[in-house]
């Protein structure tokens, strides 16, 4: 017995020795972010290794502020991240709920199509989209530009097809059969119901709506329309900026979404995980 | 179960309205922008304008082929990391469990923009943290920014950072969900943990992994805002350019629409290839 606990003994030190290492180097970008958003632009920019947090984090998001907007640019990130969720979680479970709870002409066809999309490259539809949205609609530079061509999501609506075709239909039916309307039922028996899967989807489609880069670099180019990561890509590469600055901003984006990430991890991992389990 | 189109569609009307205009009608519209000249005014048919220039551009042919390269060695390695993550992570053995997720899992929430700006100062010629570290080692400096390969290493390096994690959860929900008496069963018999892992933790994960490569294939297909921050708009002079950048730089930077469409086309294409491959690997045996 004491040879089979020494070679777990030994299974398990091998384990930590391989794993932390792995777990240093993948949390040391983040570390560094850290770091180098408290460091002045000659401390960044000198010979020496500096590993630990200076003091200087208000000077840099000063800097940062000087270079552009960037707590206007926060407002409209949270502005939009807010609304976009909200719709989001709305449609994609409403449209879940169809194909869950009912029988009806098309399901075939709606289900094939929705799953034919997760792997179609968004760049098919990104020319038409921008097209369409700056020249046909004349909505360049709005939230509504931000927020409404990013409604259309597939993995949460198979998400929230699955969500409610676990729960006992029954219950659904005795209210029906009390006279209740179905979008009652929905609103008021099956989305309570569904509260941690709509957590998890909400987390998802907030931090994919904060994150988005491409769709708004080219929607909401102007200056005071910018969203917070096109706001601080602007800067990237530009020869008289602060580094120091561009880290303040890149802690300010990613601290609060570590901290969600920490607080609700459940959920996050719930949330990602669905892709996978169909 | 009785038919309910008239309740079904309403609550499905929203949806698939936002999916017509926003998804359906550009699909089939930048079809037909690919078969158009679309720098004169107005936009007029020429079905060999875009498509003729394509398959005679040097530029179209740098970028697939950096495109394909990062894809044939990022995606396996980071595939191979993430289940490596995956299986240590579901070790009974391992303590502080939740430090360790949440090291390999942090970088999911990191946006694109904040990490490619951190890597960019990391890997910063001679003030970055890397290249401080090789040198205290004795090693030389490498210059990521300027030669060809070390740039397209940096950019694998840092997808793989961003997102073997990611995959590392879906891997790690696909291997709770094999049952554990299965496991049990092979100890009994005596098969070593190495057996295990070949004989039946891959071959169970298999449309798990297939999956993550096939989503990963695509993510990294329209590879855009690394080469385009991190290595400044595909550099060293286009070594670093992709199919993303490309259709940027065309679409949106030259207002070229239509060769912008044909350079999507050629990704839908490849996507569809790729997912047909997965359809096979994945079918059920007979």
């Amino acid at each position: 017995m004491s040879s089979l606990s020494q070679r777990r003994l030994g299974r398990s030190v091998l384990l930590h020795l391989f794993l932390t290492p792995l777990a240093v180097i993948w949390l040391f970008p983040l570390w560094m972010m850290v770091v180098f958003s408290t460091m002045p632009d000659n401390g960044i920019f000198s010979p020496g290794i500096e590993l630990l947090p200076h003091g200087n984090f208000v000077d840099n998001f000063n800097n940062l502020q000087r270079d552009t907007n960037f707590v206007g640019a926060i407002g409209i990130s949270v502005a939009v991240a807010v609304t976009y969720t909200f719709f989001s979680v709305l449609l994609t479970s409403m449209a879940g709920w169809a194909l869950a709870r009912y029988q009806f002409f098309g399901k075939g066809a709606v289900v094939a199509i929705i799953l034919g999309t997760i792997t179609l490259p968004y760049a098919v539809v990104l020319i038409p989209q921008f097209i369409m949205v700056a020249r046909d609609f004349q909505l360049a530079n709005t939230w509504v530009a931000l927020i409404v061509p990013p409604l259309f999501n597939s993995l949460g609506v198979l998400f929230m097809r699955q969500a409610f075709s676990m729960m006992p239909h029954d219950l659904f039916d005795a209210a029906r059969v009390e006279g209740v309307k179905e979008w009652r039922i929905f609103l008021f028996v099956a989305l309570p119901l569904a509260r941690p899967m709509l957590a998890a989807l909400a987390i998802i489609l907030f931090l994919a709506s904060w994150n988005n880069y491409l769709w708004p670099l080219l929607i909401n180019s102007q200056p005071g329309a910018m969203t917070a990561p096109v706001a601080l890509g602007t800067l990237i590469g530009l020869t008289k900026v602060s580094w120091g600055g561009i880290m303040a901003g890149a802690v300010m984006l990613t601290v609060p979404m570590l901290v969600v990430f920490v607080l609700l991890q459940r959920h996050f991992i719930a949330g990602i995980a669905a892709g996978a389990v169909k | 179960m009785r038919y309910q189109n008239a309740t079904a569609y309403r609550f499905l009307t929203p949806y698939l309205l936002i999916f017509a205009i926003f998804w359906v009608w550009p699909i089939i519209s930048s079809f037909m922008i690919s078969f158009q000249a679309t720098r004169t005014v107005p936009w007029r048919f020429a079905p060999t304008f875009n498509w003729g220039r394509l398959i005679g551009d040097p530029a179209f042919f740098n970028a697939l082929k950096n495109t394909l390269l990062i894809l044939v060695i990022q995606v396996p390695v980071m595939i191979s990391l993430a289940i490596v993550m995956a299986v240590l992570l579901n070790s009974p053995l391992l303590k502080v469990r939740g430090l360790y997720r949440f090291a390999f899992f942090a970088p999911v929430v990191v946006g694109e923009v904040a990490y490619s700006a951190v890597f960019r100062l990391m890997f910063n010629l001679d003030f970055g943290i890397i290249n401080k570290l090789l040198a205290s080692v004795g090693l030389a400096k490498i210059d990521w920014f300027s030669n060809v390969t070390p740039a397209m290493a940096l950019i694998m390096i840092a997808v793989t950072w961003r997102w073997a994690g990611y995959n590392a959860i879906i891997l790690l929900a696909g291997l709770q969900s094999i049952p554990e008496d299965v496991y049990e069963a092979a100890t009994l018999d005596r098969v070593s943990k190495v057996k295990q892992f070949f004989y039946i933790t891959l071959p169970l994960l298999k449309p798990v992994i297939v999956f993550c490569a096939v989503l990963s294939i695509i993510g990294t297909m329209q590879l855009f805002t690394e080469p385009f921050l991190i290595t400044e708009r595909g550099g060293p002079g286009g070594g670093t350019e992709t199919l993303g950048l490309l259709l940027y730089r065309q679409g949106f930077r030259s207002l070229n629409f239509g060769y912008a469409s044909a350079v999507a086309y050629t990704m839908a294409g490849l996507a569809i290839a790729i997912t047909l491959v997965q359809l096979w690997l994945t079918r059920e045996p007979k």
